[in-house]
């Protein structure tokens, strides 16, 4: 019954979160709510008993990514509303694009409740033994490839971030 | 406790992911800001792992929680680039504002 209640706790904290990402003016602001949806998501992990995931989640995105976001909008002197406005157009465009996109994809959602699952529920998939075994079994060369990944955007970042390229 | 994919629907997180992903496409069309327009597609990235991880836990299967940790690998090598980029623009135009970056606009 708890599980219920969070579960709409969570759900409830991370839309009005992330609404408050998208609207509020200043981007500071932004980011600390963008932290607090992370938070929130985090939560959700850990009620799927994804506690791994959910570790990682908070390190990687809320760790990591979110001071990078924090330090590029010091660095520019961002934090403060300066944002020019869109017409009342534009705005309404996007509000009714958007809107006609969540109708859709919730339409689309129609025959969800007849998906059944074919395995026997194991609490257990999200823990580090049986996420290691499948990642270094059957996922070895996408693993491989991601680090060159990593390793070409830190060589792209050094270089777009230098003075001048010769 | 139980796992909560036990006593909550799979269409509820369907949903939710849903209304989290079009929360992050209305922040991409909204707002003018490029850093802004950078967190909303971490939410739309973010919103797409949590239905990951859903489907991964309802169908007792690791795989979609392993591609979870590609999802975030690729997500900081975009930041990483992305930001870069924004801080060449900034140091090129002196703002932040996508709509200054016209060039390519046919």
């Amino acid at each position: 019954m708890i599980t219920t209640y969070l579960f709409y706790l969570l759900s409830f904290l991370a839309i009005m979160f992330g609404s408050m990402v998208v609207l509020s003016k200043n981007p500071v602001h932004s980011v600390l709510y963008l932290v607090l949806t992370f938070f929130t998501i985090a939560g959700h992990y850990v009620l799927l008993n994804a506690q791994f995931l959910a570790a990682v989640h908070v390190i990687v995105y809320a760790g990591a990514i979110m001071v990078l976001f924090l330090f590029v909008i010091m660095l520019l002197n961002l934090n403060k509303e300066t944002e020019p406005h869109k017409s009342i157009w534009l705005k309404a465009s996007a509000a009714v694009a958007s809107g006609s996109l969540l109708v859709v994809l919730v339409g689309s959602l129609k025959g969800a409740s007849t998906i059944q699952s074919t395995n026997a529920f194991n609490p257990n998939i999200g823990l580090i033994e049986n996420l290691g075994t499948t990642l270094f079994r059957d996922f070895l060369l996408p693993f491989e490839v991601s680090s060159i990944l990593l390793l070409a955007a830190m060589v792209g970042a050094v270089m777009l971030g230098k003075k001048s390229i010769k | 406790m139980n796992s909560a994919i036990q006593v909550i629907p799979l269409e509820w997180y369907l949903l939710l992911s849903t209304v989290l992903f079009t929360i992050g496409v209305l922040g991409v069309l909204f707002r003018r800001n490029a850093i802004i327009i950078f967190m909303s597609i971490e939410l739309m990235l973010n919103a797409v792992n949590l239905l990951l991880v859903a489907f991964s836990s309802f169908l007792s299967d690791s795989k979609g929680q392993v591609f979870v940790f590609f999802i975030m690998a690729v997500a900081a090598a975009e930041v990483a680039v992305g930001l870069a980029i924004l801080m060449m623009v900034y140091r090129n135009t002196k703002s932040s504002d996508i709509n200054t970056l016209n060039k390519l606009k046919w």
